[in-house]
């Protein structure tokens, strides 16, 4: 069992309130997931910068005056934004590369958990209520956003093991479910390329998803292909940086709930963890069907 | 009536005040407030009492119902009615995964639509849904009848025992050892009993219904296979 919750906004005067509403799900949804949490939030792009978000499990030492030695690596300012274990940083767009390389010279116990010109990603072992009060993120604003609550079943509870998985610029996919082909997908997705940084098999399918957005596929068409090649129990709900996808294998075991109001598409695993959100009453609320991708895009 | 506001007094409160209703009550009217799709709710009631949820349930709502009529107003979540005894559900809007699995007896109305596995292994509930139903609906059911206004999901009646199934809209596909049946007269009474009851006789006649149900050659051991199993 785990607990997903996610929102796509239509209304940019929800924007302000995005870390909040998240928030506020990801909680309601701790008893489906307890060991740990984590949140995608899309927070728009700042013209020429990307984002980085690392991960530290010594954060004292290993972000000590990390912006500092990234400007003299790179020869370009970078500013850095530290919240608890995590930290953005700001990098010039076309230094992000150079940027992931100097960070695993210089700080080689840090771990990028997402990168892009909207994303960050947060995400850390605990109850989700104190996941959100460690990087608070219920004063975040956004576009769209993902969250996880995770009861773990295929790999150690960890913070890399955490969702939202993130293995693409701007992309992220959490998952509830198992999968049972997830090895020999990964095989062939290293013999690609992929680089995986966990035993995880959401990993394995937020990274499937990666490649075939690579090989030049929309979100859609890489959820649909993906219904021939993941094996197993799943909802998944993906974020991109202009979208939002969600799809169930054709089982359709795993819960989810969707609704609709012209402010908002939401996701809960639940019901409960949709009644706050505002008009509500009135929304259009469905189960999504199995085997059938949605997505939507701005 | 007793009002109960689901968010202010928790739900164990609510469902031990429902337990100790027991035989003759002059508490017979209940109404919950708040259910925010709380899980649960009103489950092993065992009374003659009519009970309003005003709003949608979470997982197992009414789930060993016996006696007691207890109505939706919203949508209900995962296992609805699950394993009822008898009694009465009427759900507002749809219901989740496996609705009515496993019940044995009483009627469970759904007025929307159910998604997959409604009526799995039931064994003597009647279930009427006014919309469509999903995949893998009454998977092995022993008895019972389930009825469908609307269209019906992949694999109906998989591994189907003796519960009938009626069904007016399309089906996408039948599961193994389920088959279309001849419509005899005690069909149709049956039927518009149904309908009757739950609450649907506005809306649909019997004769627009197929009926479907087990071929019997899955269920009963044949000792020409026994090289297979």
């Amino acid at each position: 069992m785990c607990g997903i919750v996610g929102l796509f906004l239509k209304d940019p005067k929800l924007e302000p309130q995005l870390g909040a509403m998240l928030t506020d799900m990801l909680i309601t949804m701790t008893d489906r997931g307890p060991d740990s949490a984590g949140i995608a939030i899309y927070s728009g792009a700042k013209d020429g910068l990307g984002k980085l978000t690392i991960q530290s499990a010594d954060p004292a030492k290993d972000f000590k005056d990390l912006d500092g030695d990234l400007h003299e690596a790179l020869g370009q300012p970078v500013t850095m934004k530290v919240k608890s274990t995590h930290a953005v940083l700001e990098v010039p767009l076309d230094q992000m590369e150079a940027a992931r390389s100097a960070l695993a010279h210089l700080r080689p116990g840090v771990k990028v958990m997402s990168a892009g010109d909207s994303i960050e990603i947060f995400k850390e072992v605990g109850l989700p209520k104190d996941v959100a009060a460690r990087f608070d993120l219920s004063k975040m604003r956004g576009t769209h956003g993902i969250g996880h609550t995770r009861m773990a079943t295929e790999s150690a509870v960890t913070t890399m093991g955490a969702h939202p998985f993130s293995t693409g610029a701007d992309q992220c996919l959490v998952h509830n479910g198992s999968l049972s082909n997830h090895n020999g997908v990964r095989r062939e997705l290293i013999r690609k390329g992929m680089t995986f940084e966990t035993q995880n098999d959401t990993e394995v399918a937020a990274a499937y998803v990666s490649q075939k957005l690579k090989e030049g596929e929309d979100l859609g068409s890489a959820l649909e292909a993906g219904l021939e090649d993941l094996d197993g129990f799943y909802t998944f709900v993906v974020g991109t940086r202009n979208g939002f996808g969600v799809v169930r294998d054709p089982i359709a075991c795993k819960p989810a709930v969707m609704a609709e109001t012209d402010q908002y598409v939401a996701f809960g695993s639940e019901y409960r963890a949709l009644v706050n959100l505002p008009g509500i009453e009135d929304a259009r609320v469905w189960e999504p069907e199995p085997a059938t991708v949605y997505f939507w895009e701005r | 009536m007793q009002t109960f506001d689901l968010e202010r007094e928790g739900l164990r409160a609510l469902n031990s005040s429902l337990h100790a209703l027991k035989g003759q009550t002059n508490m017979t009217a209940w109404e919950v407030i708040n259910p925010r799709g709380a899980h649960a709710i009103a489950a092993g009631v065992d009374a003659p009492v009519d009970i309003t949820v005003r709003g949608s349930t979470g997982y197992y709502c009414a789930g060993m119902n016996k006696q007691a009529t207890i109505r939706i107003k919203g949508s209900a979540g995962p296992g609805v009615a699950e394993n009822m005894m008898s009694g009465t559900v009427i759900i507002d809007g749809d219901a989740s995964q496996y609705a009515g699995a496993t019940g044995r007896g009483g009627l469970l109305v759904i007025k929307g639509n159910a998604s997959s596995r409604c009526g799995i292994s039931m064994k003597g509930i009647d279930i009427v849904v006014h919309g469509n139903i999903g995949h893998m609906s009454a998977f092995m059911a022993q008895s019972g009848n389930l009825v469908v206004l609307g269209d019906a999901g992949e694999a109906l009646g998989d591994s189907l025992y003796e519960a009938r199934i009626f069904v007016r809209g399309k089906v996408k596909s039948l599961g193994a050892d389920c088959i279309e049946k001849e419509m005899r007269p005690e069909h149709i009474a049956l039927l518009a009993d149904l309908l009757k009851r739950g609450e649907a006789d506005g809306k649909a006649r019997p004769e627009e219904f197929r009926r479907y149900g087990s071929a019997r050659k899955l269920y009963n051991f044949n000792i020409d296979n026994a090289s297979s199993y």
